[in-house]
Order: structure tokens, then C-alpha cells, then sequence
């Protein structure tokens, strides 16, 4: 008995089917899964309208993706959901790793105090997707929800892009200045051009069950190798809201899906990991992984955002959070080339970024997925001893490799950050986040940074003005409007620093002594304008 | 003492073990032996402490008397 009521967003006949619009709009979105939902909500919040289109009308069934990172969470909460997420979900930050039955290793993801979002939340998918739903519609005349609108092709036009659409009262085709391909690992979109997805599969099975049980297990993410309960293989376990808790087991390449997806016998398994049959079964699944990208992610006026772009194996939570950051990226550069603010350039640094983070998921996927599946008598000796040494040794410890959990890639070196060597955050970094009093509130660096450029400064206020661009000092504790209040910011961004921080918050550039000119130089190259000398 | 367990790989570690295993991918079992005992020579000479390897050996003996 699911305890999550789906609830069908409805449809409504879209207005060309009446012939009563162009039918051309500036952004279209193809996919309302959490990618292409938060992509309208950024755009959304920088005032550009989108159209938004997909070919269901319920939210995803199934937790699938479940675990969020806090630089997720912070690009949720910059776009007005992040609250709500973490009061629903499970907060952890602890992960412990068994070999057998014997705990090897566990770790702290953050193990600092002073940020307002946590390491991780549990949430299943359809909660983050109902919330981003809801959410969307905050915005009724800038974001046009199209529910059972399925795209069935698209096509390049010299300035945009076509898509033709299938809906229950007819077909109709509609023409976009640009067109989101959020549409997930099997994108449509994507067919409809001939990409090609290249990557690798790998040759092994896993279960994947969402299981219902009144227990009281730690927020924790655990993992066993080998455990007693599911010979020689490997096992997770997650704790999400509503006394739901995710497991995946490991089952060998041979397994045949259609048998193992079976209640008959997905329960007994479940029953020996949990040692009891109180629970009932609310979703199963039978996964192969598979890493795979496109050579590009801008095509002209085509742009893939998210699974459509990159997929990865799920042991580090680098699917879901990859995606958002994804359209962290994209959302400021798309809306200042849609206002005339910079060119194509920018759109084509979302490609470079963003491939930069594929890339990194990709390659930390992968060995995870490696070091947990080994494909040989060789590596199955490797993996053995690692683990058997990593009893007492530190060293073999660190190469246990059950994911290495998502955290947030940097552009560092990339063509729109301005070299700094004095910078204590450096250039390309996401920014960190910390507590702060003004005027006797406690405040979050991040909340006050936003989604617009901004200059940061920390100490001594350097009195610059720069394009116009708003200035947040922080000032030491006690002393101005914007305090610091027990000394992270300080020690997080360094006193006397200034920085430059993108609308993503990733530093662009920092100064020990700001003057207004290298400023407006950073700024420019933030834009990629430095070419054209246009000031944004 | 010799603290054999210290790590010194850092996040280099995922880096290496990762080339190791594309080192050994579609080799014979007897062919992988072969590669192991020559990077053990390899690293036993960049290590050049008798001292240490001596202990080294010792640990990774552990195993067998058990």
C-alpha cells in the first residue's frame, strides 16, 4: 500500500490546437522531471517565460532518485523550495561501510558546523517533483505547464528550434528561440537529432526496492560488502520519509530481471536484510548502470540538460545532483544571451562547465562501480585484500570505494574566471555558505547572495563600485550593519578579500585591493564578453 | 615503530587503483601475477628501506597464518 497518493496535475488543450497563439515562444522545456522543472523556475525568477512540456501528468513512480546533496539544496533553496525539501526529508551526514557483518569505516560529510543546508537529505523524487510543481505554478504568467503534451520530434531551425506534439485532443508543432532538452536518459530530443550517447554499460544487476517498515534505523547510508545476508555480494540501505527505506542489492550479471522483479522473490531477500517480514513493498526495480554523455551538450539552439545529457551509475548520488547543478549553470547564462547581455559564447562556457562536472561524476561512478562489481579473478583479489586490510590500515580504508558522494564541481581554470592567486575560496568554486547577524537577525551568506551577480567583501569595507553591480559587506563581529558572527565567513572567504560571485554562486574572481576597472574586467570575462569590450 | 597503515595517496588512491585494474583488464591470470610481482619490485626499490619493507612483507604475511 503506497502511503504517496499521486495525484494527476491535469490537462488542458493547449492554445494552438485553437489557433489562438504564434506558437513561438523564447524557451521551450522539454521534460518535467526535476531538471526541467527547476530549469523554469530559474528562469522563471530572471523573468524569462518558458513553455514547459511533458508527455505525462503525474510525478515519478518510484523513489528513484533519492539522495540530495547540500549544494543541491542550496540551488533548491535559492529557488524557493530548499526549505520545504529539507523539513520533509531525512537529514544525514553519517555513512558507514560493512565488509561482512564487521563495520570497516564510516564517514562524516560535513563535518562542520555553520552552513544552513545539511550534507544530504533522503527525499524520494515524487515529493521533489510535486514541490517544484507547486512551486512552478508561483509563476503563472511566465511559466506555461504543459501536462500529456508528449514531443515526438524536433528540429533545427537556423535561429531556434521546431517540435512537433502529440496531445489527447491532437497533434499541433510549435517553434522555440531555444529548446531545453530535460527529457532524461532516453531523450527524445536527443534520438530526434542522431546523437550519439557514448559511454559503457556494466555487465551486472542490481535490485532496487522501496520498502515500507515502522522501524527506527539511524539516518544513515549504509553498505556492506559481502554481507551474510546476501552472499558475496553487495547491499545499501537508505532511510527516507514516511517509514520508506530504499535497498539495493546487488544480483549478478545472470539474474533474470523479469524473475527477480517478482514479489515472491524480491521478499525473501528483503526479509534476510531486515531480519523481519513486517514490511510491505512499495516499488521494485531491476537496474543495469551505465555511464555514458554526449561529445556536447549545445547544439546550436538545442540544449541538453541533465540525464539527457550524461547519466551515471548511482553509487555517489552523482544522477540527480549532477542535473541540478546543470541548470544552476545554465539558468543566468540563458537569460542574460535571451536580454542581449552576451553572446552564444556564454551558452557555450554551460558546455565546457558542465562537461567538466559529467566528466568528474562519470570518472567517480565508475570506480565505485568498479571496485563494488569486479570483473575479474584479478580484481576480485584486489577488492578482497583492500578490504581485508582495511581493518587496521588507513590507507586501504581510504581505497574502500562504495561512491564517492556528490560535492560541488568547481570551473576552476575555465575561460570565464579571472586568475587569483591571493584568493582564499578560489575562483570556479561554489560558494560556502555561512551564519551571519544583521541587524540582529541571523542571516545565511547564501540567502543574501541570491541569484544575481554580487561583490562579496570581508573586513575593512573597500568602498568600490563596479557596473553597478550590489556590494555585501561583511563586517568583523560587532563591528558593521553585516556581521560575521563567531568567525567562519572569515575563515571560509578570508578577511580583506573581495570576491566577484557569478548568479550561481561560484566565485568569478577575488581581490585583495578591488579597484573598479579590474572589476568591470572580471565581470566582462564572467560574461564572456571580454572580446566584444560589451559591458553587461 | 613503522606506521605501514598512514595513507599517503590521498584522493590519488581512486587514481591509482583505477589504473591498476585497467593495467590488468584481459590479462591471464598467470600474466597478472607476472605484472604484480614486477611492480612490487619496482616499488620495493623506489621504497629502498630494508627496514621497511621488512615489516611491509611481514604485514601483507598476516593473511596466511591465520
Amino acid at each position: 500500500m503506497p502511503s504517496y497518493s499521486y495525484q494527476p496535475f491535469g490537462y488542458a488543450p493547449p492554445p494552438e490546437l485553437s489557433g489562438k497563439t504564434p506558437g513561438r515562444y523564447p524557451v521551450a522545456i522539454v521534460g518535467a522531471g526535476p531538471t526541467g522543472l527547476s530549469m523554469a523556475i530559474d528562469l522563471a525568477l530572471r523573468g524569462v517565460p518558458s513553455l514547459v512540456l511533458d508527455d505525462n501528468d503525474v510525478v515519478s513512480v518510484g523513489s528513484r532518485a533519492i539522495c540530495w546533496a547540500k549544494r543541491t539544496l542550496e540551488i533548491f533553496d535559492r529557488l524557493g523550495v530548499g526549505e520545504r525539501m529539507v523539513e520533509k526529508g531525512v537529514t544525514w551526514k553519517i555513512g558507514r561501510v560493512f565488509h561482512g557483518d564487521r563495520e570497516i569505516y564510516s564517514f562524516d560529510l560535513l563535518p562542520e558546523d555553520g552552513h544552513k543546508m545539511p550534507a544530504f537529505i533522503n527525499l524520494q523524487q515524487y515529493y521533489v517533483e510535486q514541490y517544484l510543481v507547486e512551486r512552478a505554478r508561483d509563476f503563472p504568467d511566465l511559466i506555461d505547464l504543459r501536462f500529456k503534451n508528449k514531443v515526438i520530434g524536433v528540429a533545427k531551425l537556423p535561429d531556434g528550434a521546431a517540435a512537433s506534439v502529440e496531445t489527447p485532443d491532437g497533434p499541433y508543432r510549435l517553434e522555440a528561440d531555444y529548446l531545453l532538452a530535460c527529457d532524461g536518459a532516453k531523450s527524445i530530443v536527443r534520438s530526434a537529432l542522431g546523437l550519439e550517447f557514448a559511454g559503457r554499460l556494466f555487465e551486472e544487476r542490481f535490485l532496487i526496492a522501496d520498502i515500507e517498515l515502522k522501524a527506527d534505523f539511524p539516518s544513515e547510508r549504509r553498505f556492506w560488502f559481502e554481507p551474510t545476508f546476501h552472499a558475496g555480494q553487495s547491499a545499501l540501505l537508505h532511510k527516507q520519509p514516511d517509514n520508506i527505506y530504499r535497498i539495493d542489492l546487488q544480483l549478478g550479471w545472470d539474474a533474470d530481471p523479469e524473475r527477480e522483479r517478482r514479489p515472491e522473490n524480491v521478499r525473501p531477500r528483503i526479509e534476510r536484510v531486515l531480519g523481519r517480514s513486517d514490511f510491505e513493498i512499495d516499488w521494485v526495480s531491476v537496474y543495469t548502470f551505465q555511464c555514458r554523455r554526449l561529445e556536447r551538450f549545445v547544439h546550436d539552439r538545442v540544449i541538453f540538460v541533465g540525464d539527457s545529457a550524461h547519466i551515471v551509475s548511482p553509487f555517489g548520488a552523482r544522477g540527480g545532483n549532477g542535473c541540478i547543478q546543470d541548470v544552476d549553470n545554465l539558468g543566468w547564462k540563458l537569460v542574460a544571451v535571451v536580454k542581449g547581455q552576451a553572446g552564444q559564447g556564454l551558452i557555450d562556457s554551460y558546455n565546457d562547465e558542465r562537461i567538466r562536472g559529467a566528466d568528474e561524476n562519470i570518472a567517480h561512478s565508475s570506480r565505485a562501480t568498479n571496485f563494488m562489481t569486479p570483473k575479474s579473478a584479478m580484481e576480485k583479489m584486489l577488492r578482497d585484500e583492500v578490504l581485508d586490510l582495511a581493518a587496521d590500515m588507513e590507507f586501504a580504508r581510504k581505497l574502500v570505494n562504495s561512491g564517492r558522494l556528490s560535492v560541488p564541481c568547481s570551473v576552476a581554470g575555465l575561460r570565464l574566471q579571472t586568475p587569483s592567486p591571493e584568493a582564499i575560496l578560489d575562483p570556479g568554486a561554489a560558494c560556502k555558505d555561512a551564519p551571519l547577524r544583521r541587524a540582529g537577525d541571523d542571516v545565511w551568506l547564501l540567502n543574501l547572495l541570491g541569484g544575481d551577480f554580487a561583490l562579496l567583501s570581508f573586513g575593512e569595507h573597500p568602498r568600490i563600485e563596479a557596473n553597478g553591480i550590489r556590494h555585501i559587506h561583511v563586517a568583523r563581529p560587532g563591528e558593521g550593519e553585516l556581521q560575521d558572527v563567531s568567525g567562519p565567513a572569515f575563515e571560509r572567504y578570508g578577511e580583506g578579500l573581495t570576491y566577484l560571485v557569478r548568479p550561481d554562486q561560484h566565485v568569478a574572481a577575488a581581490f585583495r585591493t578591488p579597484d573598479a576597472a579590474s572589476i568591470r574586467a572580471a565581470h566582462r570575462r564572467a560574461f564572456d564578453n571580454s572580446q566584444t569590450g560589451q559591458n553587461p | 615503530m613503522i606506521d605501514l597503515g598512514r595513507d599517503h595517496l590521498g584522493a590519488d588512491g581512486d587514481v591509482f587503483y583505477a589504473a591498476l585494474l585497467k593495467a590488468h583488464e584481459g590479462f591471464s591470470p598467470e600474466d597478472s601475477a607476472r605484472l604484480n610481482a614486477r611492480l612490487v619490485l619496482i616499488l620495493a626499490n623506489q621504497v629502498g628501506d630494508r627496514e621497511v619493507l621488512q615489516a611491509a612483507l611481514e604485514k601483507a604475511m598476516e593473511r596466511f597464518h591465520s
